[in-house]
């Protein structure tokens, strides 16, 4: 028998819950640790963060209004869908990551872990962030934590799943959506991940996952006036003040990038941070 | 599309095809009407669509973009059709159409405003002075299922309440029966009721199925009188295709080279994103020539398209993609 060819692939973006080419018809190749050839991925441009930003939008309403409970329930099954492609995982973080198997497949259980944690929070958020406020009046007077939008995140640029998965899920978890633009040098656990989202319940368009360039798409996302945060954790080093200002026309949400150890309790600082506060007064007996 | 860009418009020489000739006479008998819109030649499918298509693939950038999104504004028939309509809604839609952008005194004002006949007072009221017209829809809108009696008073009410334009349905069940002289008589007895106001015809095309009843129902309007010839009610799917449209703006073009005179033309529902309107003002341009690209022959029946329109101008001016919160809801 003569031996198997390589099916060699070529990635695509996701975006509104479809796998569209990049507009720009753009590939760049996407090598492990080594610099041995992996995969083509799709290289986004500006016009694709754009239609990516408008699917985030269309998919707020239905993903913002959804029950807790429901959100969790499908951010449950999203793990469910991560468990069984595990294997699938491990070799995509040893490659991309340069790690041993070992190390890889504790990344992977970390991550599909973080989701799990992530998913638990959906109905608990409003409670430990809300609050019945004491005034000085009639009123039953309460705060409660409403999503703030359409979030761009930049994710980790070192930590191709477990940091991708938090802070994609710490986002989406209190009813955001999101723009993700992956890792530029390992992106296929972010495009694996898209894969699984694409069979799981959740909405078309609530993550809309970009691979590429994050100096080339992240001005763009951070200009856009129809973003309300902008999550910079992978933003490149020397452009992080530029972001800022730009995110600072329409006064976006900025969470800026830290030293973080993503295999560390992760706290509920990422998913606090997206998240808007509405408080009502409610008259009471007079 | 631009000056910079657009060939020298080509020179017609008035062609008098077999099929046109004695144009005068086709409207005298049922049978001759017949004879003359049977004997138009057949649209080409595969041909039309492929060319509406191939025109919708070109490339309008930056200066002619700007000038294209400045023309498709002042070719905007803002249109509020729905049973929910209050005169409030219709006070702010007005206010819009005069002012599409109250942060930004550029932005040019849009052609029509396109209500119920019960609303005509209201957008008068709120509209005179400004050089926004009021135009009406009419004849038992959308159906057009009443007598010609009903048709023609709804039609006298709407003129007498100020409306300038009036939009007009078809009978497309004479129509699709064969009975064309029915349907040519309703639109002259319509004609006269209007008076001065201007007549658009709208053929309901997503109900005539074919693009050769698209073209004959052309014809037939335009040989009736019709000012304008529309696509759709709006309340149909298919509305505005640009296949559809393309069929019509060549039917209006070789009415003029026949008759003489100019029909305007108006696609109207579905037509939603900037480069929807992009696309149909290339169309324009490359099949009746750029004498339509004009908001008195070209008009365009809408209601979100302008927002978009007026984002992708702010998005021109100001370099960052803007957002549906900084414009009115409508």
């Amino acid at each position: 028998m003569s031996e198997r060819i390589d099916v060699r692939k070529t990635y695509k973006l996701y975006i509104g819950g479809k796998f569209p080419r990049s507009e720009s018809g753009r590939s760049y190749e996407v090598t492990d640790a080594k610099g041995r050839f992996l995969a083509n991925a799709a290289l986004a441009s500006r016009k694709d963060a754009r239609d990516a930003a408008v699917a985030a939008r269309a998919a707020f309403p239905g993903w913002s209004s959804a029950t807790a409970y429901n959100r969790g329930q499908v951010l449950y099954r999203v793990a469910e869908l991560l468990e069984g492609r595990r294997t699938q995982f491990v070799s995509e973080v040893a490659a991309g990551e340069g790690l041993t198997a070992r190390k890889a497949e504790a990344l992977v259980d970390a991550s599909i872990d973080r989701w799990v944690w992530y998913a638990g929070w959906s109905d608990k958020v409003m409670q430990v962030h809300g609050s019945a406020n004491p005034v000085a009046g009639p009123y039953f007077d309460f705060s409660v934590p409403e999503p703030t939008g359409v979030v761009a995140v930049l994710a980790p640029q070192n930590s191709s799943l477990l940091g991708l998965v938090s802070v994609v899920a710490s986002a989406i978890v209190t009813g955001n959506t999101v723009v993700v633009v992956a890792s530029e040098r390992s992106p296929l656990p972010a495009v694996t991940l898209s894969e699984v989202l694409a069979t799981s319940d959740v909405p078309g368009g609530v993550v809309n996952i970009l691979t590429g360039r994050a100096a080339e798409v992240a001005p763009w996302l951070a200009a856009h006036m129809d973003v309300n945060a902008i999550d910079l954790a992978g933003a490149p080093v020397d452009s992080v003040t530029d972001l800022q200002v730009a995110a600072a026309d329409n006064l976006k949400r900025v969470l800026l990038p830290r030293l973080d150890d993503w295999t560390a309790t992760p706290g509920t600082e990422r998913m606090f941070a997206m998240l808007e506060t509405k408080t009502v007064w409610h008259p009471i007996g007079v | 599309m631009v000056a910079t860009t657009a060939p020298p418009p080509v020179e017609r020489v008035a062609p008098q095809p077999p099929w046109a000739a004695g144009l005068s006479d086709v409207t005298a008998s049922d049978a001759s009407l017949r004879r003359f819109l049977h004997g138009l030649p057949g649209v080409d499918q595969v041909g039309a669509e492929a060319r509406a298509t191939m025109l919708a693939t070109r490339s309008i950038k930056t200066v002619a973009k700007a000038w294209a999104i400045d023309l498709a504004i002042t070719m905007i028939d803002l249109t509020t059709l729905e049973g929910q309509d209050t005169p409030g809604k219709v006070r702010a839609l007005c206010a819009k159409a005069m002012r599409p952008d109250p942060s930004d005194p550029t932005v040019p004002r849009v052609a029509a405003v396109c209500v119920y006949p019960d609303m005509v007072p209201m957008a008068v009221q709120t509209l005179s002075g400004s050089g926004v017209r009021v135009a009406s829809v009419a004849t038992a809108f959308p159906s057009g299922r009443a007598s010609l009696a009903v048709k023609l008073a709804d039609t006298r009410d709407a003129v007498t309440a100020g409306a300038d334009e009036i939009d007009m349905v078809i009978d497309r069940g004479a129509f699709l029966s064969g009975r064309y002289m029915q349907v040519h008589e309703e639109i002259v007895a319509v004609r006269e009721a209007c008076g001065n106001a201007h007549l658009k015809v709208i053929l309901e095309t997503g109900e005539l199925v074919t693009y050769d009843n698209a073209r004959r129902a052309s014809w037939l309007a335009m040989l009736a009188g019709g000012d304008f010839i529309k696509t759709s009610t709006g309340k149909i799917s298919p509305a505005a295709t640009l296949p559809v449209t393309l069929v019509m703006l060549e039917a209006v073009r070789d009415f003029r080279d026949t008759t003489g005179r100019q029909v305007g033309v108006k696609p109207a529902g579905g037509i939603r994103t900037a480069k929807d309107a992009i696309k149909h003002l290339v169309l324009v341009n490359e099949t009746a020539g750029d004498d339509w690209l004009d908001p008195d022959w070209f008009r365009i029946g809408a209601s979100s398209l302008l927002n978009d329109l007026l984002m992708q101008r702010t998005k021109m001016a100001t370099g960052r993609y803007s957002g549906p919160d900084y414009f009115t809801l409508d």
